[in-house]
């Protein structure tokens, strides 16, 4: 006899095998106790007694489906989230790409776009902004136009101000956007250095010539088999001698492509890359 | 047989998890996961110090590493720990559950169901109701719920609302769980599979 357990898992297959049959996203690599999580709080939401009813509801009714995505992509995230880091990149990653003539960062599941707009001011504050293209992806585009809108709760913007301050900001971080009743819309100075466009890592190819990839707290989603897909598609797009910064509980440990770097920062998790993925 | 045990507190935490995992040998030979509820913005220090205290192993959390026995992994700080079905370790950061980023009811209700009734779930102490639903669902797949007694606990909500919602196998003083947790061993080591320690 199958275990409720058991039952359950079959469903979620199901549901996942339908969504990418019927949309084209495939869950079926991420990490199966997040993304469990996930889905019961969606089933919960939507009054649905099992995922069999949400794999019905999900093929049927589009909009469902917009709201499951972005129950699989919106995470926790502040502007300056860990100002460790920000201080980091500002102080032994910026001088290095201040070699260059002009830089290109890539940004990879940007989600609402606040660590996005925390580089640029970063960037700003380092008098480089003008010479940086940043490009900020997402698969989700309902999050890509929030990120692209730059507009957040002014109430967030007061407790991101506390992280700009640990992280040394050398403004006024209120500086940084304008501010209508009850929300803050990030200047377009700063907006119009970014490109936001849909990229999903799961299916998507090479984001190429890169001087700094940026990745945070994204792949701790993943499997192991996913995660590995997108290393290799990092390495490729970054260029020799590029950065990729991974959020601080994610490491290259358990990569193939770990002899490729080496460590800039391990606490703030900055790896240079120093090799080559072999063409095959 | 018992694999793992999973173990939440909260305010008055670091002792009480130092008093627990001191007594258990190096060779303990099920896996521990702890959830410990400390500021996001944390350092990674819980870890070190129980890791100098006990015969234990105890380390931070890693993402994808594999459960080993005689080995504790702590929750980073900000992040949550859930187990996966292959007995590997996940990290999320996902909004906050009860308040609380690691959530104790996370890590619980994960590893209830990748190991059923080969987990032992321990709530300590706490000023808050974080575990309660976790520790419900360990004992409804089958686990074993060993609950601090509120009257020894520094912080006596936690262990309380924890009775409340999930009742528990055992309350225990602090000092006396280490012996009970050996007894669990020394079942599967007998071949109980599955049996429950009595008292």
């Amino acid at each position: 006899m199958m275990e409720e357990n058991e039952r359950e898992d079959l469903e979620i297959d199901l549901l996942l095998e339908g969504i990418r049959r019927r949309y084209g996203y495939d869950f079926s690599n991420y990490s199966h106790a997040s993304l469990k999580r996930r889905l019961a709080q969606l089933r919960d939401r939507a009054g649905l007694a099992r995922y069999t009813a949400m794999l019905d509801r999900v093929l049927h009714d589009e909009r469902f489906f917009d709201e499951l995505l972005m129950q699989m992509s919106i995470t926790v995230t502040e502007m300056f989230r860990d100002p460790g880091f920000y201080r980091a990149v500002r102080d032994e990653v910026v001088p290095i790409l201040k070699t260059f003539p002009f830089v290109k960062i890539w940004h990879a599941g940007c989600a609402t776009g606040e660590e996005v707009y925390s580089m640029a001011m970063l960037l700003h504050e380092e008098d480089f902004l003008d010479r940086v293209r940043i490009y900020a992806t997402d698969f989700n585009k309902h999050a890509l136009d929030a990120a692209e809108k730059g507009i957040y709760p002014l109430e967030k913007a007061q407790a991101y101000a506390a992280n700009y301050q640990a992280f040394g900001g050398k403004g006024d971080f209120a500086d940084y956007y304008t501010t209508a009743y009850d929300r803050v819309k990030i200047k377009d100075f700063l907006r119009e250095k970014v490109t936001f466009s849909y990229h999903n890592l799961v299916t998507d190819g090479v984001f190429g010539e890169m001087n700094l990839i940026c990745c945070r707290n994204v792949l701790i989603y993943f499997d192991r088999t996913l995660q590995e897909r997108v290393f290799r598609l990092f390495t490729q797009s970054l260029r020799h001698g590029g950065f990729l910064c991974l959020g601080n509980k994610e490491s290259l440990n358990f990569s193939g492509i770990k002899p490729l770097f080496e460590t800039a920062d391990a606490r703030q998790r900055i790896f240079k890359k120093t090799g080559e993925l072999e063409h095959v | 047989m018992y694999e793992a045990v999973v173990i939440g507190a909260s305010a008055g935490g670091m002792r009480a998890l130092q008093t627990v995992l001191s007594g258990l040998r190096s060779e303990f030979p099920l896996s521990v996961a702890i959830v410990q509820h400390v500021s996001p913005s944390a350092d990674s220090y819980l870890a070190e110090y129980l890791d100098g205290k006990c015969a234990l192993t105890v380390k931070e959390a890693e993402d994808k590493e594999a459960m080993a026995p005689g080995t504790a992994y702590v929750a980073p700080p900000g992040y949550h720990l859930l187990v996966e079905k292959d007995r590997s370790l996940s990290l999320s950061v996902d909004a906050r559950v009860n308040f609380s980023c690691p959530s104790i009811d996370v890590l619980f209700e994960s590893a209830a169901e990748a190991f059923g009734r080969g987990l032992i779930g321990i709530v300590l102490t706490g000023a808050n109701a974080d575990g309660s639903a976790g520790l419900k669902s360990i004992r409804a797949r089958g686990g074993l719920a060993i609950v601090q007694d509120p009257a020894t606990a520094e912080a006596a909500f936690m262990p309380r609302a924890a009775l409340e919602t999930a009742g528990a196998d055992h309350v225990a003083a602090l000092e006396e769980i280490p012996a009970l947790l050996e007894k669990c061993v020394s079942l599967n080591e007998g071949g109980a599979h599955g049996a429950k320690a009595n008292g």
